[in-house]
């Protein structure tokens, strides 16, 4: 089974995985989600360290651009992962294992809709090879 | 060169501009930086095209005193940008700025980031030392090379440059902008990453880095040139300056004023990559 590691801000993913679930919306069980304030809590750090661990993928999602309830946290995680993408791609690390959304509370099928969509991204990759920790 | 340097540095000194002057002076196999505290010594400065250490980097030790700085334009550009990032204020910085000429190694072949200078006139500064100097309008063309390459060659000459590191952050060192209290890879908790030199921690601490420095970095090649293992480090932050300018309009260190681009945003910011 994949592994992505889902960082979902409270007010507005977190909410539409929650209508997801109570409307009973299927989606494939491989998100293993951490919760956070917003999308702008989320440091870039998290998403090497996430993949670096072994995550088949990361994800981030948030709320819609101006309905962020810290008003701004999703603008600035917006150029954060701009960059990230940026810096991802340019050194040849494969397409297809990082993802950001932003999904509102009300949005329950398309957080289903989401992870069926990241799920069958990741199938199409090779198991992961570059960029993991090695146990020493 | 030299003598208008040390004209202006003592008339610094004797205007009581400055309590302490950071410059290049004499080295055994290139010039290094020296700290002069009084007039008299201003006499031990020079110039060539050995001062590549970017001098900005000492700046915030003598944070609080009127620090006066001998700053070509990428050196000049790391003061605006710690300026602009609140390490230091503007009024206690004296910044002496020379036109630079571009550096180059012991054979001497000039620098990568001076063959592709744009700004060897230091954008903000107190007197300017010469003539000003036309920058390169080139944008960047090794970064456009590398992006050519398909991304498994990308990643081969990712990784067989990241592995010969060490690990020493000789880099970090030389850098201005690395000036954090602790270093995400000194951190014990939380553990971002083990010590060690298994091939992917160094890629961590390689990502990292050049992440660190996006919309920060004045393209010195301070950093680069400080690598004892000479491992290749700039095609990561030239690419991310390359990157910064395209999607933010942004340059660092024109502008005392303007927020580092990622700490600020735009509504209009492009957003394509968001499902
Ligand atoms: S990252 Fe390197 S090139 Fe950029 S400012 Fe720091 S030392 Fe200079
Ligand atoms: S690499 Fe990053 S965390 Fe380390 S000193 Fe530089 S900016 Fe700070
Ligand atoms: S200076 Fe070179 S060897 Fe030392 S940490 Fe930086 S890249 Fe690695
Ligand atoms: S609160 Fe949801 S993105 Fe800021």
């Amino acid at each position: 089974m994949k592994k992505v590691i889902a960082f979902l801000c409270n007010w507005c993913s977190y909410a539409g995985a929650d209508l997801a679930g109570v409307s009973r919306f299927q989606y494939p069980p491989i998100t293993r989600t951490i919760r956070v304030p917003c999308s702008g809590r989320v440091n870039p750090l998290y998403l090497f360290k996430a993949l670096y661990e072994g995550a088949d993928a990361v994800w981030v999602s948030g709320c819609h651009p101006g309905d962020c309830h810290y008003q701004t946290g999703n603008y600035y995680a917006r150029r954060r992962f701009a960059i990230f993408n940026a810096l991802m791609e340019y050194v040849g690390f494969e397409k297809g294992r990082v993802f950001f959304s932003w999904i509102s509370a009300s949005e329950g099928k398309k957080f289903a809709e989401t992870v069926k969509h990241i799920k069958e991204e990741v199938e199409k990759l090779p198991p992961r090879q570059k960029f993991l920790r090695e146990n020493d | 060169m030299i003598e208008r340097i040390r004209e202006e540095a003592r008339k610094a000194f004797e205007e009581g501009k400055i309590e302490i002057l950071i410059g290049f002076g004499r080295g055994t196999l290139r010039a290094t930086p020296i700290f002069i505290e009084k007039k008299e010594d201003v006499d031990k400065l020079i110039w060539d095209d050995t001062c590549w250490i970017n001098l900005a980097t000492y700046l915030r030790r003598f944070r609080g005193k009127k620090t006066g700085i001998v700053a070509k334009g990428c050196d000049a550009r790391s003061v605006v940008a710690l300026i602009a990032e609140k390490q230091l204020k503007r009024e206690d910085v004296y910044i002496i700025g020379v036109p630079c000429q571009g550096m180059k190694n012991e054979k001497g072949e000039e620098f990568l980031s001076c063959r592709y200078c744009e700004y060897p006139t230091p954008p903000v500064y107190d007197v300017l030392v010469g003539e000003k100097r036309e920058g390169k309008k080139e944008n960047y063309p090794d970064v456009s090379e590398f992006e050519s390459m398909p991304p498994e060659k990308r990643w081969e000459f990712f990784s067989e440059e990241a592995k010969k590191c060490i690990r020493c952050y000789a880099c970090r060192e030389a850098c201005p902008m690395c000036y954090c209290e602790e270093c995400f890879v000194d951190s014990l908790d939380p553990r971002w990453l083990e010590p060690g030199l298994s091939l992917s921690s160094l890629q961590f601490w390689h990502l990292v880095r050049a992440y660190h420095q996006a919309g920060r970095c004045s393209d010195c090649g301070a950093c680069e040139r400080a690598c004892p293992m000479d491992v290749k480090i700039l095609y990561l932050t030239r690419k991310l300056n390359k990157e910064v300018r395209e999607l933010f309009g942004f340059v660092t260190g024109l502008d005392p004023e303007a927020l580092p681009p990622l700490g600020t945003y735009s509504t209009e910011d492009k957003e394509e990559f968001i499902l």
